[in-house]
């Protein structure tokens, strides 16, 4: 049963380097492109205005961006932006994962329960979901845990319970895993049925199924616009001040607001949002890499280190 | 022939009927194959043989009639004189004895040849990773394919992905093996790779259920050939017998057509 391999033809030789005389390579003049250089001609000189006047232009203050580059209330706010969108990301991730999998239910209680949890928090404005959370001392001013209409084991007063912390990671999380379902949804189902069915005709349960063979093949869906999300939410922790609580962008409006130097300040923000979007993108890229496993077809040395070879050629 | 001490049949269909919603598929099926026989199912498409062959391991449910794999009522367990429907752990459980191959093969994309041949006795069975590995490899050679097993799916010809598969079969050390169409998929040079590997496991001793348009697979490796239309079997028999001299006129207009 020897099978034909592929083997040879993947370091570029061809079996053609034997008898035959080599064949005379085409002579040819190529295809002008004038149009290509009238661009480069524009984007040149655009390129060299914009370059001039971040140079030149004094109300750019670069003097005042270095200085609060790295000062105290921008660092704190920066943080804060941080744990806000890893934070809420986990929640969105995990609670999508699991309201897609409801969706996705033979259950139709699950199934409807998920739907009508999605169609409630994408429906609504995430500013008014932070608020609800935030104020929900004013609807239930104790919550407590206990048996349904019976009697109660422990009870906390909601406003110690839920801080503006915690009110805006169940605002930006909870909102999150609506949309994050959605996604997880497109994933399951972009993946053949004939998976599905392969695995259980092995043997295997429907969660081991959707856990080995069904999730890491969606997760090539999944990702790109999880890393969307991501970034999205970067930006969208900025919401978080409508409840008194501050990050990276409450604390550079803060300043401006004192000093007036509004132009650097914003460049100060941009600055760190592109930082980190940078960072993420790269990370992306990782995550992306080592869910497209036997995607691509390739020689069979670049496939198993795809992390060096492969990057190229995607 | 090898037995399983009595004489009991590893599969016994008794009545099988199917319907998707008013298309009725199956229309009472009887088949009985014994331990270690090979039966071939011929038929024009959409004569209900692949679903027939999915009933066997509850692919699909059946609306009436029993089956049976060795012994034991697939699908259901019958308490008094009534039936109980299994629960998911438990179909999981039946099905592992029973080994399928598919017609698109439904290879594992993300994982290589090798790893697609040790999932269901790891997660499964529990065998460890040291354990399942060498079965898998011993296995690979078995279908020619010691060489590949690095390989991702993409990375292979049809014939040889379809030879992964029957191997990602056999790890579970199946009694039964069930093929739907396994070389309709596959370019004609790349069919016989395949058949000669099936050929090989019909030696061993394999009981094999194969759904197959490969008239001379059927007749040089069957025990049994069956020939079925429009949901039932309308002949059966010894395979010379009935693709020399078939009896039944929808037979005869099948076989003139693909002979």
């Amino acid at each position: 049963m020897a099978a034909p391999t592929d083997d040879t033809t993947a370091d570029g030789t061809g079996p053609t380097s034997g008898s035959a005389p080599a064949p005379t390579p085409i002579k040819a003049v190529p295809v002008r492109h004038p149009g290509r250089w009238v661009a480069i001609a524009v984007l040149a000189v655009l390129a060299a205005m914009l370059v001039n006047t971040i140079l030149t232009n004094d109300g750019f203050r670069w003097d005042v961006v270095g200085r609060y580059l790295f000062s105290g209330p921008v660092l704190n706010g920066l943080s804060n932006t941080l744990i806000l969108t890893v934070l809420s990301m986990l929640i969105g991730i995990v609670g999508g994962i699991a309201l897609a999998i409801m969706r996705l239910s033979p259950n139709p209680v699950l199934s409807y329960v998920a739907a009508l949890y999605i169609w409630l928090f994408r429906g609504t404005p995430l500013i008014a979901q932070l608020l609800f959370w935030n104020f929900l001392a004013a609807l239930y001013p104790r919550l407590s845990l206990g048996i349904p209409f019976g009697p109660e084991f422990v009870s906390f007063d909601t406003n110690q319970l839920i801080n503006q912390f915690t009110a805006c990671l169940l605002g930006l999380g909870l909102n999150e895993a609506a949309y994050m379902a959605e996604i997880v949804r497109g994933g399951l189902q972009s993946v053949d049925h004939g998976q599905s069915e392969a695995a259980g005709a092995l043997g295997m349960s429907r969660g081991q199924a959707l856990r080995r063979i069904v999730l890491p093949q969606a997760m090539r869906v999944i990702i790109p616009p999880t890393g969307n999300e991501t970034i999205s939410m970067l930006k969208t922790t900025s919401l978080v001040v409508v409840i008194g609580y501050f990050e990276l962008m409450t604390s550079v409006q803060r300043i401006y607001s004192v000093n007036f130097q509004t132009i650097p300040l914003l460049i100060v923000a941009a600055i760190w949002y592109l930082a980190l979007t940078s960072v993420l993108s790269i990370g992306q890229g990782f995550v992306e890499r080592r869910y497209g496993r036997g995607v691509h077809r390739g020689p069979t040395g670049a496939r198993l280190l795809p992390r060096r070879k492969t990057a190229g050629a995607t | 022939m090898t037995e399983n001490g009595h004489d009991r049949p590893m599969v016994e269909a008794v009545g099988i009927h199917k319907s998707f919603g008013s298309t009725e598929v199956l229309r009472g099926v009887d088949l009985t194959v014994r331990p270690g026989e090979v039966a071939c199912v011929i038929g024009p498409s959409g004569s209900g043989k692949s679903t027939f062959l999915r009933c066997i391991n509850h692919l699909e449910s059946i609306d009436a009639g029993t089956m049976t794999v060795d012994g034991e009522l697939i699908g259901y367990r019958r308490r008094g004189d009534k039936l109980h429907e299994l629960r998911e752990s438990e179909v999981a459980r039946q099905r592992r004895d029973i080994g399928m191959v598919f017609q698109r093969f439904n290879l594992f994309p993300h994982m290589t040849a090798l790893e697609n041949v040790m999932e269901a006795p790891c997660t499964v069975r529990r065998r460890s990773k040291k354990e399942a590995r060498e079965a898998a490899v011993g296995l690979l050679d078995r279908v020619g394919l010691g060489n590949r097993r690095d390989n991702y799916p993409t990375q292979l010809s049809g014939g040889q992905q379809q030879r992964v598969a029957i191997a990602r079969a056999l790890a579970m050390e199946p009694r039964l093996m069930l093929f739907d169409e396994p070389t309709s998929a596959l370019d004609p040079e790349l069919v016989g790779e395949v058949l000669d590997v099936m050929r090989g496991l019909a030696r061993d001793g394999m009981t094999m259920i194969v759904v197959t348009h490969e008239m001379g697979f059927a007749r040089e490796v069957a025990d049994s050939l069956v020939f079925m239309d429009e949901g039932r079997i309308l002949e059966a028999g010894a395979p010379r017998e009935v693709l020399a001299n078939p009896q039944h006129e929808r037979t005869q207009a099948f076989l003139s057509k693909v002979l």
